[in-house]
């Protein structure tokens, strides 16, 4: 049931993002690719975080990758793209289990210090062979729209299609896999570890899948960047890039999926948006490159004031008091939540958080 | 040139007046082609009857940032003045440059923005190789004009793979050669060491430094990493060669580094810098930072006298010449906040030469009648040595001057030197002479 629930729901929304793709001027289209490719490493992200309770500051590493395989695979082995995304997956997929590994023995901060260091370090390593790597200036990746499509077709549509299929397909394995077994498991491991080793499970292993999950996102989102981009450069998988996925997973609402496409929104939209707002507004350029940051900087102060648990987190609360009133037809079959107490304010976020997977997932 | 001729009537009434106050004006566009009367059209993406829509790609902010980030208000601080004395052919310039931080990444997102959502005419100045390489095939697959390209590479000489993309202001390898020539004569014989960026940038320089001074003289080769500043390691193997002579392929800051390691390592050879990391004004402020840091106190004028460079446009310390004039005149009216600094005379005078491209272009260009007006050949303009534009070559400048940073303002040492970017060329000294900055300031 679950499962086709989501399926549907996906292919709704597939729908409507072919519709708004064929609508929408060329650069919108991109900024759809841009968004989707967000969505799919914000939801990895926070699988991991909001499930499984670890955290990750490296999570632009995995996508550099993704994007570094993708590239040498398209350059060197000339592998055919639906190949190489996969392939470039499950290389990322690989050295999450290395880094999962490592991670399972590493709690709260020294867990975010050693993802840090891979965000930091890994891209450098790109520097170290440069005739490999292409160092600063890094490797293109040419991707052509499929001849199927005609010599005519926008490569930003094919663009938004590809990007865009590929977070569907991530979403609804990833709610699957949020509801399943194995879902249950990640959040009663992040709730309280000790009280799921008592019950049988088996931690360190969950926490090494979450890692292998959350990088196998992470690695699709770098192969699809390299492709929208047509470059992958270190420059690109900075920092800053891991902070802002990170961000992007909190905005939206940690552990929920519809927050992680909530949070690529903001990511994506808001800088654009108001740089064009300071621009036409005549604002002089030193201040208005600033401007985004700024904007940036207050979104995020108060979204978490005014919904401490994220985007999604705060339209739940919203959405509560209104369903309560109305009837709630039968086929949803949520016969479970019906008896839950509507606009009951959630007592510990970390219950909240898990909750809202349950209602926010698509 | 053949114009397009699709004429909207209700922009006649309105062009037509245009077209009168522009003859009016006298502007001395005498390279335009095609009787002052026919309409303004909307000829080309970015074009309409009244305005002439560019964008750009620049650090704003970021490490690229210092210096680098005056180089597009200056551009548009000389589009405001031709605005303002009757634009070009009776267009204004809007000139939209947007932040991508250097970050490759970035620039392909705010140029598929320029191009596909705010629909530039082309793309000029874009800054930095790493960068501006990431979308040049990009732009070249839409048949965007990409001109004036804002960093040395040789790699913008590409007419067969870019037609579209155009390099501007002296390339890394013409000018290694000169620094080279300059080396080999002047410091025969003594031990040179080598400092420069790892990426195209030093790497072209340094190819050009080969082809002059002899390999037996080179004694060591230090690169950098433009995100690491711990440069220590390099500077003591430098020292350790004994090399007498230090040749730096670097950015402003890595210069004010390569300069502050040495002074703490007591290492004192003569310092030979390529133009783009030798601005004085610039230098002196990093200097001056970097060691208020440290916990120092250094006067930045003092460190960098004695610093050997080029100039591939004219010394800023030569108020006499009409393009310093003119520029400054247009810095002090347009951009008084700004430091009238070699960033701010480079972005003038690259917009100068935009504008006389598109006057060339004709006065209802298309996207490839840029290009092919840029092929054609361009006008020297504020350039100390000619253009190299040809259908067969999207190089720029093709020469420069030697000269000595002293108190703080660089010094020109001899001719202007010219030569191309194959081995055996030799470099020689430039007969011509450098045309006078026009009294109207409009090419």
């Amino acid at each position: 049931m679950t499962l086709l629930r989501h399926l549907a729901a996906a292919v709704v929304l597939g729908v409507v993002l072919v519709l708004l793709t064929i609508w929408l001027d060329p650069f919108r289209q991109y900024q759809i690719a841009e968004i989707a490719t967000y969505v799919i490493a914000v939801a990895g992200l926070t699988a991991l975080v909001g499930l499984s309770g670890q955290i990750s500051l490296g999570h632009g590493a995995f996508m550099a990758i993704g994007a570094y395989s993708a590239a040498l695979l398209l350059l060197h082995l000339h592998w055919p793209l639906a190949a190489v995304l996969v392939a470039s997956t499950v290389i990322t997929a690989a050295s999450g289990a290395v880094v999962g590994v490592a991670a399972a023995r590493l709690r709260g901060p020294y867990l975010a210090g050693a993802t840090l260091l891979l965000a930091v370090a890994l891209p450098s390593l790109a520097l170290s062979d440069p005739s490999l790597f292409g160092g600063d200036q890094g490797l293109t990746v040419a991707v052509s729209t499929p001849a199927f499509l005609g010599p005519s077709f926008p490569p930003t549509r094919w663009q938004a299609w590809l990007t865009c299929g590929c977070a569907l397909i991530t979403l609804v394995l990833l709610a699957n896999l949020a509801r399943s077994r194995i879902g249950r498991s990640w959040r009663a491991a992040g709730d309280d570890e000790v009280a799921a080793a008592l019950a049988g499970l088996n931690v360190a292993r969950l926490r090494v899948l979450a890692f292998v999950v959350s990088a196998a996102c992470a690695g699709l989102a770098g192969v699809l960047l390299a492709v929208t981009t047509s470059i992958v450069t270190p420059g690109a998988f900075t920092l800053t890039l891991s902070i802002a996925l990170l961000t992007g997973a909190v905005l939206g609402g940690l552990g929920s999926l519809a927050g992680a496409v909530w949070g690529s929104l903001v990511l994506i939209l808001v800088p654009t948006y108001v740089m064009d707002v300071a621009t036409s507004h005549g604002l002089s350029s030193s201040a208005g490159s600033n401007i985004p940051v700024v904007a940036y900087g207050v979104v995020l102060v108060v979204v978490m004031l005014l919904f401490p648990d994220g985007i999604q987190g705060g339209l739940v609360r919203l959405y509560r008091p209104l369903a309560a009133r109305v009837p709630r037809p039968h086929w949803r079959g949520r016969a479970r939540r019906d008896t839950a107490p509507p606009a009951a304010p959630a007592p510990q976020p970390r219950a909240s958080a898990s909750e809202h997977q349950e209602e926010g997932s698509i | 040139m053949n114009r397009s001729h699709r004429v909207a009537l209700p922009a006649v009434a309105a062009t037509a007046a245009l077209a009168l106050t522009l003859s009016a004006c006298g502007s001395s566009g005498g390279s335009s082609s095609g009787s002052k009367s026919t309409a303004l059209t909307a000829s080309a993406p970015g074009i309409t009857a009244t305005t002439i829509t560019i964008g750009s790609h620049q650090p704003l902010t970021g490490v690229a940032a210092p210096g680098y980030d005056e180089i597009a208000p200056a551009s548009n601080a000389y589009f405001d003045y031709v605005n303002a004395h009757g634009g070009v052919d009776g267009r204004k310039i809007v000139y939209k440059y947007l932040n991508d931080q250097y970050n490759p990444t970035s620039t392909v997102s705010v140029v598929k923005q320029l191009v596909l959502q705010d629909s530039v005419y082309a793309i000029f100045d874009g800054l930095g190789t790493p960068t501006h390489l990431a979308v040049a095939p990009f732009l070249n697959q839409e048949k965007v004009p990409d001109v004036f390209v804002a960093s040395g590479c040789e790699c913008w000489n590409n007419p067969t793979g870019w037609p579209d993309t155009f390099g501007w202001q002296l390339d890394y390898v013409r000018e290694g050669k000169i620094l080279g020539t300059y080396i080999k004569q002047h410091f025969a014989g003594q031990k040179v060491g080598y400092f420069y960026q790892d990426d195209e940038f030093g790497k072209d320089g340094v190819k050009g430094l080969d082809m002059e001074i002899p390999k037996a003289d080179v004694v060591s080769r230090q690169s950098y990493d433009p995100t690491n500043i711990n440069v220590g390691p390099q500077v003591a193997a430098l020292k350790a060669s004994g090399a007498k002579v230090i040749v730096s392929f670097t950015v402003p800051a890595f210069t004010a580094l390569l300069k502050l390691n040495s002074l703490k390592l007591g290492f004192n050879p003569t310092f030979v810098v390529s133009d783009v990391g030798s601005d004085p004004i610039t230098l002196a402020g990093l200097l001056e930072a970097y060691a208020k840091q440290g916990g120092a106190k250094v006067s930045g004028n003092a460190l960098t006298q004695g610093i050997i460079t080029d100039g591939y446009l004219p010394t800023l310390a030569d108020t006499g010449n009409s393009w310093i004039t003119l520029f400054k005149m247009i810095h002090d009216k347009y951009i008084p906040k700004l430091p009238f600094d070699g960033n701010v005379l480079f972005g003038e005078a690259v917009a100068y030469t935009f504008v006389q491209a598109m006057l060339k272009a004709g006065r209802n260009p298309t996207r490839e009648d840029l290009v092919k007006a840029i092929e054609a050949g361009m006008p020297q303009g504020p350039s100390v040595a000619p253009y190299a534009y040809s259908a067969t070559g999207h190089s720029g400048m093709t020469g420069a001057y030697m000269g000595v940073i002293k108190n703080g303002v660089l010094v020109q040492q001899g001719p202007v030197l010219t030569t191309t970017t194959a081995p055996t060329s030799p470099v020689a000294t430039y007969t011509g002479s450098a045309p006078a900055a026009p009294s109207s300031g409009m090419p």
